[in-house]
Order: C-alpha cells, then sequence, then structure tokens
C-alpha cells in the first residue's frame, strides 16, 4: 500500500483552510439556494399540495425539505467538479512538473484529489444541513439519536461516493486541459443537464420519457434519492406525490454510483497516463 | 572523474516533424559541472526533459547514476534533483512547506525530512524565511528555494535549467556561489544555459548545442584556444584588400568578415601581432579606421562554431552587456 496520496491530500487541505473565501463562498450559495428559491417555491408547492387529501398515516414533508437534499447533492456536485481545478493551476503556474518528476505514482495523484475533494465536501454537506434545519428543513424528523447517527452515515457514503466519481471526472479534464478557461466552460456546459434533469428541484414524475430516463441514470438523483432516504424516510409525501423507498431501490442507486466512480477512475488513470508535463 | 554518472548515446527527440534533439552523445564524470550551452530553442530543454523521465526516450540510449533512463524511470527519479527553468513553486505556500511538501513526495521520513529542512535552509540562507509565503519572496530568493528543494534528498546528479533565467547580475553571481558551494560538496551538476559568461564561469565542460546537435565539447579554456590566442578586430578603408595583404601572415590563424570590419585570429601575443599588421597595411596605402584587440570569450567561440550569434533572446542580451565588466 503506497501512502503517497497523502501528501497530496495534505497540500491540497493547506490550500482549502488557507482561502477562506473560497470556502465560506461555495457554503453561500446553497445557503442562498435554500433561503430564497427553497422558502419561496415552498410557498407555491406546499399550496398546490394541499388541495390533494393527504394519505392517511404517510408523514407528509415540506417543500423546503424536500429540495434541501437537492441543494445538499446540488452543492457536492459542484465542489467536486471543481475539485481538480488545483491540478490545472499547478499544471500552469505550480508545482506539477515537481511531482509529475518525483517518483510518486500517478494513481496517487488522483486518490489524494479525490480523498481531499471528499473531504470538502462532507465539511460542506454538514454545514448546509445544520443551515437547512434553522431555517426549518425537518430532516431527521421522529429519529431517536441512534437512527439519526445511522442516516447520517447512510448520507455520508453517499456524499463520498458521489463526489468521488466526480472529482475522478474533474482530474480527468483538469489534467488534460491547457487553460482554467476550458475547463470553467466544459464544467458550466455539463452542470446544466447535470442539475436540472435530475430530482433534486423537482418531481421528474412528470419529466418527457427521453428526460425522466437521463435522470434515472443520473448520478445526481442518485445521490439525493440516498440523502432523501436517509434524512426524511422510506415513505412520505410531498406536493401530493408519494415517495416509497426500498432498499433495493436505495442499493441500485449506491451500485450505480459505485460503477460511476469506476468508470471515472478508469478515465482518470488513462488521462493521467497519458498525460506529459514539460 | 574516473567515473561517469551520466552516459548518453545518439539521443533523439521528436516533436512530430520537427527534430528537437538531433543525435547527442556525451558523458558526465562524478563531480563535475557540465553544461549545454546554446540558444533558446537548441533542444538543451528537451534533451534534459528527457533524461528527467518527464519526456518519454524515443530514441537512443541514457543512463544516469548507472540506471537506463528507459526502463528504470523511477530508480533514476530517485536519483536525481532538478531545477526547472520556470518557477514551479505554489505562491500561496510557505518556504517550509515547500520543502515538506518535496521530502513526502520522496518518501522521506519525518525526522530525516526535519533534518534535511533545516539543513536546506541554511545552506540556501533562507531560514529567516522559513514561513513566508513564496508570493512574499524576490526573485533570488525563490530560485534559492528550488536550488534547495532539488537538494533535499541528496541527489546524485543535480539538473538545473536555465537556473538564473531572469534575475539580476549581482543575484545571478551569488547564484554561481550556490552552484559552485553545492557542487563542491560532491554532487554532479548539469546545466543548461544560453548566457556563455554563465557556462564559461562554472562549468568544468561545456558542449556547445544548436538546432539539436552538439556541436563543440571541451573545457572552456579549450574551446576558446580553438580560436587561437586573442582576436584583432578592424575596420579598414580597403576591408577586401587588407584581407589578401594579412590572411598569408604567420601570426595569423584565421580572417573572417565581421560587421562593418574583419576578424583576425591570431596565433601569438595579440599586443605582439597588432602593430605588425598595422604596419603592413598603412604599407599597402590603405588607412585603418577602429582597431580593438581582445581575449577570445565565449560569445566569440559561440559564433566561431555556429557562423552566428545566438538568436531570439535580445532582452536578456541587454542583461549580460550589464552584467558583465
Amino acid at each position: 500500500m503506497h501512502y503517497g496520496f497523502l501528501t497530496i491530500y495534505w497540500r491540497d487541505m493547506i490550500r482549502f483552510l488557507r482561502f477562506k473565501t473560497l470556502l465560506i463562498s461555495s457554503l453561500i450559495q446553497p445557503a442562498l439556494w435554500m433561503a430564497f428559491f427553497g422558502i419561496a417555491m415552498s410557498a407555491n408547492f406546499d399550496r398546490l399540495g394541499a388541495s390533494i387529501p393527504p394519505i392517511p398515516g404517510v408523514p407528509e414533508v415540506q417543500y423546503l425539505t424536500y429540495m434541501a437534499a437537492g441543494v445538499i447533492a446540488m452543492t457536492v456536485l459542484f465542489t467536486s467538479l471543481f475539485g481538480g481545478i488545483v491540478l490545472l493551476f499547478d499544471k500552469n503556474w505550480g508545482l506539477m512538473r515537481e511531482i509529475m518528476a518525483s517518483p510518486l505514482p500517478r494513481d496517487q495523484i488522483i486518490f489524494g484529489i479525490a480523498l481531499s475533494g471528499m473531504t470538502k465536501s462532507f465539511i460542506q454537506v454538514i454545514i448546509v444541513m445544520v443551515f437547512g434545519l434553522l431555517i426549518g428543513v425537518t430532516f431527521f424528523a421522529g429519529y431517536s439519536i441512534g437512527h439519526t447517527v445511522v442516516a447520517l452515515l447512510g448520507i455520508m457514503l453517499f456524499v463520498g461516493m458521489f463526489s468521488i466519481g466526480f472529482l475522478f471526472f474533474s482530474a480527468a479534464i483538469s489534467i488534460s486541459m491547457e487553460t482554467p478557461e476550458g475547463l470553467q466552460g466544459i464544467i458550466t456546459l455539463l452542470t446544466m443537464p447535470i442539475f436540472f434533469a435530475s430530482n433534486a428541484l423537482y418531481p421528474v414524475e412528470a419529466f418527457p420519457p427521453v428526460l425522466q430516463a437521463i435522470s434515472t441514470v443520473n448520478p445526481l438523483s442518485q445521490l439525493v434519492n440516498g440523502v432523501r432516504y436517509f434524512a426524511i424516510g422510506d415513505n412520505f409525501t410531498t406536493m401530493g406525490i408519494h415517495y416509497v423507498y426500498t432498499t433495493a431501490e436505495i442499493l441500485l442507486s449506491f451500485t450505480i454510483l459505485v460503477i460511476f466512480a469506476v468508470a471515472m477512475f478508469g478515465v482518470a488513470w488513462w488521462r493521467f497516463k497519458k498525460a506529459v508535463v514539460t | 572523474m574516473s567515473t561517469s554518472i551520466i552516459e548518453v548515446k545518439d539521443l533523439e527527440h521528436q516533436y512530430g516533424d520537427f527534430k528537437a534533439v538531433d543525435g547527442i552523445s556525451f558523458t558526465v564524470g562524478k563531480g563535475e559541472i557540465f553544461s549545454f550551452l546554446g540558444p533558446n530553442g537548441a533542444g538543451k530543454s528537451t534533451a534534459i526533459n528527457v533524461l528527467i523521465t518527464l519526456l518519454k526516450l524515443q530514441k537512443g540510449e541514457a543512463s544516469i547514476a548507472g540506471y537506463d533512463v528507459r526502463t528504470e524511470p523511477e530508480k533514476v527519479r530517485e536519483s536525481i534533483g532538478i531545477v526547472f527553468q520556470e518557477v514551479t513553486l505554489d505562491r500561496d505556500m510557505t518556504a517550509w512547506e515547500i520543502l515538506e511538501f518535496h521530502g513526502r513526495l520522496y518518501g522521506m521520513t519525518r525526522s530525516d525530512r526535519k533534518e534535511r529542512i533545516q539543513e536546506i535552509l541554511e545552506l540556501v540562507k533562507l531560514e529567516e524565511k522559513k514561513d513566508t509565503f513564496v508570493k512574499k519572496l524576490s526573485g533570488g530568493m525563490k530560485r534559492r528555494l528550488e536550488i534547495g528543494r532539488g537538494l533535499m534528498t541528496r541527489p546524485i546528479v543535480l539538473f538545473l535549467d536555465e537556473p538564473t533565467i531572469g534575475l539580476d547580475p549581482q543575484t545571478r553571481m551569488r547564484m554561481w556561489d550556490y552552484i559552485k558551494a553545492v557542487n563542491e560538496e560532491g554532487t554532479t551538476i548539469f546545466l543548461t544555459t544560453h548566457y556563455m559568461d554563465e557556462a564559461d564561469n562554472l562549468s568544468d565542460r561545456i558542449s556547445i548545442i544548436d538546432h539539436g546537435k552538439i556541436i563543440a565539447s571541451g573545457k572552456p579554456w579549450e574551446l576558446k584556444n580553438a580560436l587561437g590566442q586573442d582576436l584583432i578586430y578592424l575596420e579598414t578603408s580597403d576591408n577586401s584588400k587588407t584581407r589578401a595583404i594579412i590572411s598569408d601572415l604567420v601570426s595569423v590563424s584565421g580572417v573572417t568578415d565581421k560587421g562593418k570590419g574583419i576578424l583576425i585570429t591570431t596565433n601569438d601575443d595579440g599586443t605582439k601581432v597588432l602593430p605588425l599588421l598595422i604596419e603592413e597595411i598603412r604599407n599597402s596605402g590603405i588607412s585603418v579606421i577602429t582597431v580593438n584587440l581582445k581575449k577570445p570569450s565565449m560569445d566569440d567561440v559561440f559564433v566561431h562554431f555556429t557562423g552566428r550569434e545566438l538568436r531570439d533572446d535580445k532582452p536578456e542580451k541587454i542583461s549580460i552587456a550589464f552584467g558583465r565588466r
């Protein structure tokens, strides 16, 4: 077992903790989504949902709680997609030549970046959750302490697997691109469909078939499923729609995330093998 | 110098159709300072990048410290230190962090890192800047930090790619002192430069490289001696006639046109040859307008072997002119 990735991890975390503005701005965005979009839409959706009679015995959750899972997923998506950008900066102005000329195996660079990106995601998820709970998100309602701990671990498992996949992907593009603008372009291009063709903000049941199919395999939808399952429960209604998650469905979601991460590692490995930095 | 540390044979490297390195061979002995001297784009950096395993070895053979560059790149990496041409530092890390990162990257133990960082900071005189961010360091300090970093792992060979590029004259000379000190501690040094005075001052041996080929190799004085003892520059009222008159003289080893005049290389002490030359020229009814006598410099050596001045490096030339006295 090689521990070289810890060197990359150590250095990336130094930078993360040093640049407080980056940390803070990455937290403000999800907070704003919840505070503005969430509260505003909540008022609308909940009024619509009110016209549909509740199903006896099934808890009803507010839209704000429903979309909080989506906002958490979005935060992780953005952080992870940009997680590899340090590699690009290093390539153009920094330490990449030194790293590439050192005896450190290249897969260790990928692992190091993935691990630090994952750590950042965990920190953000916790902060976003705390903020959500403060403004009225009803996560973990009626849970015992033990149940809450298990739910938190489950959420982190999903967040970790999801973020690793996108970090591998981000590392792969970063090492292949020449300029930060190019990377930014690709990421912006990808975030739209990933974010909106998912169940992060609204139910996908009314989507046209093609969009529905995309959203069903979309890794972001899998993460949202996982977060909702653990934070809200396996049986609830929102906006008049009845959600039931079976264990099999959740396992399938997690499996899709694992497959995605493995595939993205393959892509990153291939790009790093081919990368020439002089 | 009995054992050679770097051995290169028929090395070639191509980018698409362009041959950046075109069949070079050389050896560097243990404890030597060896220089590649040549203009920008001559193939120096490409050659160095192949040797330090950043570029794949395409054709030819190369070994460093007994390890084959092609088949044992990991071993090569562990045996060398590198100072890159461009600054390769993270502006937002401290000097200490830069060294700590490097030590970890090369798998040094915690206690070894601690001890070595202290030694390195002392060597490159940055003890007081230990916790200063790289962005707050001067150009010379950054370079020193990079040289120190290159030495962290006690490499057998230190590669320096244009070590003083962009530094002011005083800092350059201080860099040379550091490089010499490092060499005296037993580290073999391979450096590339397009500064004539740098190659001349630092190197035990020089290879002049141009268009991917080595066109001359030797100790600095050997290269200069190839030009004869002294150089005399003359401008006369009739240069071509002057050439005809003096090229047969015993004390003249060669004559070439240069600018508005002619450049003469001598076999004998120039101060004695010059009066004779002027007398000969006057006797033929030609008047002498300008005279200049000097010892051959590396610049002259370069012009002699390549037939031209160093190309595309005009901004640096100005700083050389100021740097020399």
